[in-house]
């Protein structure tokens, strides 16, 4: 895996779990894998990793059974869903907007575009 | 005769890959020597666990391991080699030397003498990690590796690795080991520059696009622009670029020294 963004490399192990559960590939109370082999098959350091879980569990993504290891919230595509939007509505919307004004697009042509955008039903 | 270490402490906790920076010729080796106990200081001392290496006590010896930049192999094959040397080490487990080995793909018995740099260096560092001492210490690991050699490498180390383990890795390429770091400690002109773990970093630093306003320890081109290393303003946390927070600590030992001592 490469990292790229500038985000902290145990948020970005987070949207990747965060990807695999909204793809399906990892199921609502279906076990994650454990610390360890996640952290070799990203080629991190397990801190690293024991980081990201401690994020996603305080967020409620992910749940511990002791002794048996981490499993995904029955709620969570909801909550990843939220943390997605906050994320975006916070940081990227103020670099996109900076982008746009930059080149002098008007608010209209925002909507004109984004109107176009959601009726091609692009990836849907 | 140069001297390299003069007033010079240094102290590794328990746990934890450290990674040992520091230029072409500015000591990495000699410490990493003198901590094995094959080099000896000329005054002062390095002890492990409380004991000085020197010594070469068998409670000492039994519980370190080094793997140099280069080796030379005896003509043996790999299962008489262990047979010869996995007794001085009680914690030594053959299914992770096995584990590690596949890691590599390197077949679990070869003759040691038939294999180039690299595959050697493979071959021995599985052998090094499955002694399971509290303490290993590599020398330029990843020097002679080919591709695939350097990510499996970073799998070897993420998947041996354990609390009980203190890892040592001198570099100058720290591309290929900066993800799997914990520690890291940047030594120049016999000084040590920066001894702080990764979390510590990342919260005294951030490593982004340069903006307006800023006052940057060190500024970098790069194909998306400058490139700035700056105190972290407490906002967010970004992920660590090694090479710049390495290039920045040498630039600014000063800056670097203060941020990192304030409270």
């Amino acid at each position: 895996m490469n990292f790229k963004e500038n985000k902290a490399i145990y948020l970005q192990i987070a949207d990747r779990i965060g990807d695999d559960i909204q793809a399906g590939r990892l199921q609502a109370d279906g076990k994650v894998p454990s610390v360890r082999e996640l952290a070799a098959q990203m080629e991190v350091n397990v801190n690293t990793v024991a980081r990201t879980y401690d994020y996603l569990q305080q967020s409620g993504v992910i749940y511990t059974k002791r002794g048996l290891g981490y499993f995904v919230s029955s709620d969570a595509s909801d909550i990843i869903v939220r943390l997605r939007r906050e994320q975006l509505m916070q940081g990227e919307m103020d670099y996109f907007f900076g982008q746009l004004r930059a080149v002098g697009v008007t608010p209209d042509e925002l909507r004109q575009k984004y109107e176009e955008f959601l009726a091609a039903d692009h990836g849907q | 005769m140069r001297e390299l270490f003069s007033d010079f402490s240094l102290e590794l906790h328990d746990g934890g890959v450290y990674g040992l920076l520091g230029k072409n010729g500015a000591g990495k080796t000699t410490l990493i020597y003198l901590m094995s106990g094959l080099l000896t200081p000329d005054s002062g001392r390095v002890t492990y666990n409380g004991d000085d290496v020197r010594r070469r006590l068998p409670k000492t010896m039994n519980d370190l391991f080094l793997v140099p930049e280069e080796m030379e192999l005896p003509q043996l094959t790999l299962s008489k080699y262990v047979k010869l040397n996995a007794p001085f080490y009680p914690r030594f487990s053959h299914d992770d030397m096995m584990r590690y080995l596949d890691l590599f793909e390197m077949p679990h018995d070869v003759q040691l003498k038939s294999l180039s740099m690299g595959q050697k260096k493979k071959v021995f560092m599985s052998f090094a990690l499955a002694t399971n001492t509290g303490l290993l210490l590599m020398d330029e690991p990843t020097n002679g590796l080919d591709i695939p050699g350097k990510s499996q490498f970073r799998k070897f180390i993420a998947q041996g690795m354990s609390d009980e383990k203190t890892i040592v890795i001198s570099t100058h390429q720290v591309r290929d080991i900066e993800s799997i770091l914990d520690h890291v400690v940047v030594i120049d002109n016999s000084r040590v520059l920066l001894d702080a773990p990764l979390s510590e970093v990342s919260r005294r630093l951030s490593f982004r696009p340069l903006m307006q306003g800023d006052t940057p320890l060190l500024v970098q081109p790069s194909a998306l622009g400058m490139l700035a290393v700056v105190p972290n303003d407490g906002r967010e946390e970004t992920s660590i670029d090694m090479e710049m927070l390495f290039n920045a600590t040498l630039q600014q030992p000063e800056a670097i020294n203060q941020l990192f001592t304030q409270k």
